[in-house]
């Protein structure tokens, strides 16, 4: 009898789960009817992967948010911290996202490479696609798979690096002059030297990816005191670490940090300090240090209430050697298809256009690199100004440790790094374990 | 033996060790204590002074400040109430006679002197819940750092984190107490075939560093279309306290006594309803033991939520990871959030001190 | 419940039980993924999901074996009892492990037999061969502080009136996470770099600059800084060794103390002559699981230094090579170097 009882019980119980469960979503809502152009995919999911979490994740969802709208196609974007390692299985294990957004292309190289990666010509509209990036860009999404050259990827959300940040009021106050030239730079340093103070705030700190603020340096020095030739061979891993252009390279870096009073806080202060705090001196009153190198994101960093323009501003971190042009290192993402369903192509194509990061642009923290993007959508003058330091480049290079193996530039390009600059190996101890440490 | 020393009244002996003891209790609960302290400050204060100065103390306080004349030259030595010192010296400070301190204020071209003096400082009273507000709620947060600028940022939603590691520790403590205790069970009064290299087996896999087995279970996730559900993070975990859980049930279920199998056996009973009736009641204090262990480990895990979980369920160690990453030095949500994954762990430890105890020793002792 | 003959009724009732169980499994499941919204409604839910479907499928599974025939009922049975528990076991560490072995063999992608290369870069790189000195400092020290401590503070504790506030608060450290301890380290060793007029907010620093000395990075310190990380294995370990070792005193029959006593031996000697040897086998349990706990520490590296200025540990550089640098060869052949040095420690722990 008893097991009458828990038969009915766990009927009960399985029915009203099915019940639930089982239900259909979606299809009972009220279609617009008559000429919607979104009718095909109106009620489709597009799954994405990628490291967006917390505020970028917000953000994410503010910009696709009106497109999701209008289209009635669900972006799900799943956010991990350890996307690296997921994504590889979900990829190899031929279960992958129908979108996935590469904060790093080298990544993104293996899959292309493996035949992974989906080519975008043919798939969307490239003339549009083309028409909005500019040619730099579109070269950076060209790679080598099993089939010839494809298109891998288009980009989103950009972030300028070649930017040095600096407390504006009490800049002006002090009577300092932003300078367009290195030997400007160089006497700029010297006069905040002579004023008793640190020119420059560093910090490399950031867990278990200490140094990889270190490795911007050396990437910016690379583009300005040697070809770029030399800087993408240095990349590819034919330009060896150990070789007179990137000695130059780490040298002139050297020449700012390690020198005595150069940094707030010395060498040490360098590596302890945490990459997000290390411009926080700055603002200090009085200003402990005066010049901050970063890439445009670090503006989330700063006090909330410092008025871009106003309270902080940024100048372009000169060339040393004007036989090299201009050039800008960028970082960014990239988003690769590796599902083809229309609702996923529809997804692609408007990744493709300035409104995808409309939202993100007007609440600051990202840079479009589309064409279309309008320079008033920027809500504060930095943000535009360094849209158009992008858009002023000779050249754009591509943060070199993010295409590098991970080995290197997501390992020991760092952590070697971090070493030299503590003190606790020397220069050529720290590029023969990088050189020792590329793959094969 | 306590019995005998517990009569003896005032000894210096005894005091030595109630001395040792405290000095010894003191540095372990320090470090957790100033995190709590600091965990109800101001986020201004934190990164001005130590969480020790809420506590009365004598302190430098700023009480005045004048300009210096323009033409003061700053690479010579300077003057001031009688203290003749270069710019470096004054930018250190320099006691006048009177015992006020002067300072230069900024950089060469500030021409600032402020004027510090000694004195008491009372117990800090700018404490408050408001970080643990501000962790706790979804929305956006501001606060005040050192130079009183405004920050404001999306919040943790540390209320759901809670939440969610609950959904995943509950089942991920009981259901492998409960896999466990059938094995150990099976180990121990059941004839199969290859009980004993079976037996053997389970308790070689104590060595496996669990990190081996997270690529292949996140393959096998992926395909089953598990990834970020609570059910991968009970198999996980089922899976990874196993060997423990089997190893420690089976010294305590095998001492059992025989005869009382043997009597329900007589009775009727199957192995099913023996377990049931006698052998999980009898178990409770290995059960509860181990409970506590496993609860204690998958609450405080990382890894495995890190690389199953993603970032949807997002547990409580996951969101205090992405504080610590997201927004370094930010020492006011990050204490309080920290004090805050400890509440539910301590509560556990505490009140089951006893079972705790009592169950490493059944594994521990015996084995 | 009828032994002997199984009616048609008792085999349909089985059959929808599992039915039953089926549909509770993948319908409950379902039911879960879309309470996302209701974070306190999906809590409750799931724990009761997840531990009726475990209980409800041993109640099934049980229930089919009864059904088979006399003969094979017995081990049917034992399967049910076993069965899940090995299964689990089986997919979830004896298949990655052997897998481990086989790409041990392997090149960086698994695509290309190399014999011994990945052995060779464990045993002779040399940020293997700074991992495995760190890994024998903590190892020795760590292991031989918490114990020491532990059995220190065990035999004061025991002769304490506040034994038990004592205790809980030495063994406080274990409820607490890696992260958590994380961030209450870091608090301690903080350090704000050079310059003037600097107040530390860091514990340490703060004493150190009181006492007239200069602040330090602690955790950049070259060799030392691995004893700064130790410490914190010893403040989060050592409530355990003395859990252990408190009770194995206790376990100590009044009898032999007092005859001890009666003999007139003093204290020292009682501690080292009878309690020492009668508490011996705890003190191994202790010191073997400690061992076993420092050879595969991870956490409290990863999250003080991340492994760098010298502070590396072997499953930190698995951890590193398996997941940042996507090696799997020399990855699994550091596992597999970890799992053989565990295997020796762990046997004399379950012989002994």
């Amino acid at each position: 009898m008893k097991k009458y009882f828990l038969m009915l019980l766990i009927l009960i119980s399985t029915s009203v789960f099915l019940a639930a469960g089982g239900q259909q979503p979606m299809e009972d809502e009220t279609k617009p009817m008559g000429d919607d152009m979104y009718a095909d995919v109106r009620g489709t999911v597009v799954t994405m992967a990628g490291p967006f979490t917390d505020n970028d994740a917000v953000k994410f969802n503010e910009s696709v948010k009106a497109f999701e709208e209008m289209t009635g196609i669900d972006i799900q974007y799943e956010g991990s911290k350890e996307f690296e390692a997921s994504i590889s299985i979900r990829v190899e294990g031929g279960n992958p996202p129908d979108i996935v957004d590469f904060p790093q292309p080298g990544l993104l190289k293996t899959f292309v490479k493996k035949g992974f990666v989906l080519d975008l010509n043919g798939i969307l509209d490239m003339e549009k696609v083309k028409s909005n990036y500019i040619q730099s860009w579109l070269d950076m999404a060209t790679m080598e798979s099993p089939d010839g050259e494809i298109m891998a990827g288009v980009w989103g959300r950009v972030n300028g690096k070649s930017l040095v940040w600096y407390n504006k009021k009490e800049f002006d106050a002090a009577g300092y002059k932003v300078p367009t030239t290195w030997e400007e730079l160089e006497e700029l340093q010297e006069m905040i030297l002579a004023d008793g103070d640190s020119p420059w705030a560093v910090g490399i700190e950031s867990g278990a990816a200490t140094g990889w603020a270190a490795t911007d340096w050396v990437e910016e020095m690379m583009l300005r005191t040697t070809s770029l030739e030399n800087y993408d061979r240095w990349v590819a891993g034919e330009l060896k670490f150990d070789s007179p252009e990137v000695r130059r390279a780490i040298k002139a870096m050297a020449d700012i940090w390690l020198k005595e009073g150069m940094v707030y806080g010395g060498p040490t202060g360098i590596v302890t300090t945490f990459f997000g705090d290390a411009p926080k001196v700055m603002f200090e009153e009085p200003p402990k240090a005066w010049l901050h190198k970063q890439g445009n994101f670090i503006t989330s960093f700063f006090p909330d209430n410092a008025v871009a323009g106003e309270d902080y501003d940024f100048f372009y971190l000169p060339s040393v050697d004007t036989a090299y042009g201009r050039p800008v290192l960028v970082a960014g993402d990239i988003y690769a298809m590796f599902n083809d369903r229309p609702e996923v192509r529809m997804v692609m194509q408007f990744f493709a256009t300035g409104d995808s990061v409309k939202e993100w642009v007007k609440v600051g923290g990202a840079i479009s690199p589309h064409k279309d993007a309008e320079l008033s959508w920027y809500s504060n003058l930095v943000d535009k100004k360094v849209a158009e330091v992008i858009q002023n480049a000779t050249s754009v290079r591509f943060d070199g440790s993010d295409l590098m193996p991970g080995a290197v530039g997501a390992g020991s390009f760092w952590k070697e790094m971090t070493a030299y600059v503590s003190g606790s190996k020397t220069l050529d101890e720290a590029l023969k374990a990088i050189d020792d440490s590329w793959p094969e | 033996m306590s019995k005998i020393k517990e009569e003896k009244k005032f000894s210096p002996a005894r005091f030595f060790i109630g001395f040792t003891l405290i000095f010894i209790v003191a540095i372990w609960t320090i470090p957790t204590f100033g995190v709590f302290v600091t965990s109800f400050r101001d986020s201004k204060d934190i990164y001005g002074s130590g969480w020790w100065s809420v506590l009365p103390h004598k302190d430098m306080v700023k009480t005045d400040e004048f300009e210096l004349p323009q033409d003061t030259d700053p690479d010579a030595p300077i003057t001031l109430e009688g203290v003749t010192a270069t710019f470096d010296e004054w930018r250190q400070g320099l006691y006048t006679e009177e015992g006020r301190q002067l300072r230069w204020y900024g950089n060469k071209r500030a021409r600032k002197i402020e004027v510090y003096e000694e004195k008491w400082i009372g117990f800090g009273s700018n404490l408050s819940f408001s970080n643990y507000r501000d962790v706790l709620s979804g929305g956006k947060i501001s606060y005040e750092d050192a130079e009183g600028n405004t920050i404001t940022r999306q919040g943790n939603n540390f209320a759901d984190a809670v939440l969610n590691s609950l959904a995943v520790t509950i089942p991920a403590t009981i259901i492998p107490i409960l896999i466990a205790a059938f094995a150990a069970y099976a180990f121990a009064w059941m004839e199969f075939p290859g009980r004993k290299p079976l037996f053997i087996m389970v308790v070689a896999l104590l060595v496996v560093p669990l990190q081996i087995a997270l690529i292949p279970i996140l393959r096998d996730f992926t395909n089953w279309g598990l990834y970020g559900t609570f059910v991968s993070m009970w198999l996980a975990h089922t899976s990874f306290g196993l060997p423990l859980a089997i190893y420690l049930l089976y010294n305590y279920i095998s001492t059992l006594p025989r005869d009382i199998f043997e009597s329900a056996y007589l009775d009727g009973a199957t192995p099913f309803t023996t377990f049931v009736r006698l052998v999980l009641p009898l178990s409770i204090p290995a059960l509860a033991s181990f409970s506590i262990f496993q609860f204690l480990w998958v609450w405080n895990d990382y890894l495995v939520a890190l690389i199953f979980l993603g970032d949807r369920n997002r547990v409580v160690t996951s969101a205090l990871a992405a504080m610590v990453g997201e927004k370094g030095q930010d020492w006011h949500l990050l204490t309080s959030g920290a004090f805050m994954s400890m509440i539910l762990p301590l509560v556990v430890f505490f009140g089951l001190q006893r079972f705790f105890v009592r169950g490493l020793m059944a594994g521990s002792v015996k084995g | 419940m009828n032994q002997d003959k199984k009616s048609l009724g008792s085999y349909l009732i089985t059959l929808g039980l599992i039915i039953l169980a089926v549909v509770f499994l993948f319908g409950g499941f379902n039911l879960l993924q879309r309470m996302q919204d209701y974070k306190v409604l999906m809590t409750l839910f799931a724990v009761f999901w997840g531990l009726g479907s475990v209980a409800l499928l041993y109640y099934v599974l049980n229930d089919v074996a009864q059904n088979m025939p006399r003969k094979i009922r017995s081990v049917a049975v034992a399967l049910v009892f076993a069965g899940p528990a090995v299964l689990l076991l089986i997919w979830a560490l004896v298949l990655p492990t052997l897998r481990s072995l086989r790409l041990s063999f392997l090149d960086a992608t698994g695509s290309k037999f190399v014999l011994l290369d990945n052995y060779r870069f464990a045993f002779t790189d040399p940020i293997m061969l700074e991992s495995f000195r760190n890994n024998l400092l903590w190892m020795f020290f760590g292991t031989l502080t918490c114990v020491t401590l532990g059995l220190i503070i065990a035999v004061l504790a025991d002769k304490s009136k506040f034994e038990k506030v004592f205790k809980s608060l030495i063994f406080m450290p274990m409820a607490i996470s890696f992260v958590g301890a994380g961030v209450i380290w870091k608090f301690i060793y903080a350090y704000k770099g050079e310059g003037i007029n600097i107040t530390e907010i860091g514990l340490l620093n703060a004493i150190v600059t009181s006492l007239g000395g200069v602040a330090q990075p602690w955790l950049l310190v070259p060799f030392w800084n691995n004893f700064f990380l130790i410490v914190i294995m010893v403040w989060l370990q050592t409530g355990y060794a003395m859990v252990i070792i408190s009770s194995a005193i206790k376990s100590i029959p009044e009898e032999i103390n007092e005859a001890a006593h009666v003999d007139g031996a003093n204290a020292l000697v009682i501690f080292f002559r009878i309690t020492i040897p009668y508490i011996m086998p705890s003190i191994i349990t202790v010191t073997t699981t400690i061992l076993i706990f420092s050879l595969k520490l991870f956490d409290i590296v990863r999250v003080m230094t991340g492994g760098n200025f010298g502070t590396n540990v072997i499953a930190n550089e698995f951890y590193l090579r398996q997941f940042t640098y996507g090696n799997s060869g020399q990855a699994s052949a550091i596992a597999i170097v970890l799992l053989v040095v565990i295997i020796p420690v762990l046997a004399y722990k379950v012989l002994k």
